[in-house]
């Protein structure tokens, strides 16, 4: 299983990086969001919850297209016969698929966070930052982890681009509540105040629940 | 395969118990102290949410069913579960708008979290039957529909701790949806409705899958009647369309 995991991620970020199909889109969506919001607010400078808002929404619709994406090239290039052909656990199509979503929206953060910390964000983020890391993994985990579900879902049907966001984002609505009301006291205008745990222990246990009922439904996704 | 067993048992219980929540409601529960007369739509407004999430939450059983027997009845079930609690869900949408006007004096109130937990699994539903239009291949549908009842039927309950969370803090509750701070005829009043609600709720699922089926069946011994060229070819649909 671990090997043919390792196998299905290089694959995937070799794809990547002679392609760039998915996080330069990404992180371009990301930063252009940025901007609306800056004219669609008609702000200079976030803090606050606000700023945890602009930034979690930003994210999130960014890591939607990262989800249309996905399993685009296996659909198209006959990767699902194949993976299916070989003598593997199918379990490692989700488990590659989840980790390789997780590591883009690792990319793309590393870039837009910074980004939105320059163009939007009022107070500076230095001491705040071991806490918002960790809101981020945590997150990351949860969206990784359902978008390769949906992704898996909407791949098949005709109406791919449609179906996956609009199944995908109210899916991830306690993602965001979590993640952007762990995020608000990190920002505030005037330093950052302490975060609050149980928005941790919320993500932690959406990653949880849908992590393992991926696990057990993603093989009926596979199935010819 | 009969779903009409037991419908007339079924339908006339469920007359008779809607009849009498409603008669309970109007002639029998006194006026909330506070909101007075409209305090009464409370009685087909949770009643009605709390049959639609149970409905979902059954729809997602009946998922698992299917992926573990390949039964095509349970995806007709799931199916036929998720439609009406779709119908249930705006019922009790429409009827939450209309007390928070009444009580609160605004249509929509973000800081009342059943009532936004309720409308983000509506949104996910609703998506439901658009996946399952969305692919042609019957098997494909139903197992695809199955994984998404799976996982949504497990975000419900999810959902309502996150949004919960959320806004808890800064409102009491009010009362409570369980009936813990009920009076007594106010309660058993509330009881009543829910019992009629849920008993409505498997009345029309059986009524729909015997009809399913029914046309289901019907298409079948027309086959074989008249053949595949007798057939008008099958129109894409969102539900199950073979057994």
């Amino acid at each position: 299983m671990r090997t043919t995991v390792a196998a299905l991620i290089r694959k995937d970020l070799q794809l990547e990086r002679r392609s760039f199909e998915s996080v330069p889109a990404m992180l371009m969506f990301s930063v252009t969001v940025f901007v609306l919001f800056h004219f669609g607010l008609d702000r200079n400078a976030l803090a606050g919850d606000l700023a945890a808002g602009v930034l979690w929404v930003t994210l999130l619709l960014a890591a939607v297209l990262g989800m249309n994406r996905l399993f685009v090239a296996e659909r198209e290039q006959g990767g699902f016969d194949a993976f299916l052909l070989a003598p593997v656990d199918r379990t490692a199509m989700f488990v590659a698929k989840a980790a390789v979503l997780f590591g883009f929206l690792v990319a793309v953060e590393l870039v837009a966070v910074p980004a939105f910390v320059l163009l939007l964000l009022e107070p500076g983020i230095g001491q705040a930052l071991p806490e918002l890391l960790a809101v981020l993994l945590l997150a990351d985990a949860g969206i990784a982890v359902v978008g390769t579900l949906v992704g898996a879902l909407g791949v098949q049907t005709r109406a791919r681009d449609l179906i996956i966001p609009l199944i995908a984002l109210p899916l991830l609505v306690p993602v965001v509540i979590g993640a952007a009301q762990a995020t608000a006291p990190l920002l505030e205008a005037g330093g950052a105040d302490a975060l609050e745990v149980r928005w941790l222990g919320v993500l932690a246990l959406y990653d949880a629940v849908f992590g393992l009922l991926a696990y057990a439904v993603f093989d009926y996704l596979l199935e010819e | 395969m009969t779903f009409g067993r037991g419908l007339r048992p079924l339908s006339i219980a469920s007359a008779v118990l809607i009849t009498g929540a409603f008669a309970l409601v109007f002639f029998y529960a006194p006026n909330d102290a506070d909101q007075g007369f409209v305090q009464k739509i409370f009685y087909l407004h949770v009643p009605l949410a709390i049959v639609a999430l149970c409905g979902f939450v059954a729809g997602g059983i009946y998922g698992i069913l299917y992926l573990r027997s390949n039964d095509r009845a349970h995806d007709l079930r799931s199916y036929v579960a998720i439609h009406i609690s779709l119908i249930f869900a705006v019922g009790a949408l429409i009827t939450g708008s209309i007390w928070a006007r009444a009580s609160w004096g605004h249509w929509w109130v973000w800081d009342e979290p059943t009532l936004v937990s309720f409308l983000i699994v509506f949104l996910l539903y609703a998506c439901y039957q658009p996946l399952r239009f969305s692919i042609e291949d019957p098997e494909r549908q139903a197992r695809y529909a199955s994984v998404f009842a799976i996982v949504a039927g497990v975000f419900v309950p999810l959902n309502f701790m996150a949004v919960r969370l959320a806004e808890s803090l800064a409102h009491p509750r009010v009362l409570s949806t369980t009936g813990g701070a009920m009076p007594g005829d106010m309660r058993m009043t509330f009881l009543v409705s829910l019992v009629g609600m849920a008993c409505l709720y498997v009345t029309l699922w059986k009524y729909e899958l015997a009809a399913k089926s029914a046309s289901i069946q019907l298409r079948s011994l027309r086959r074989r009647l008249a053949g595949d060229e007798g057939l008008a070819p099958l129109q894409r649909s969102a539900a199950p369309q073979q057994l």
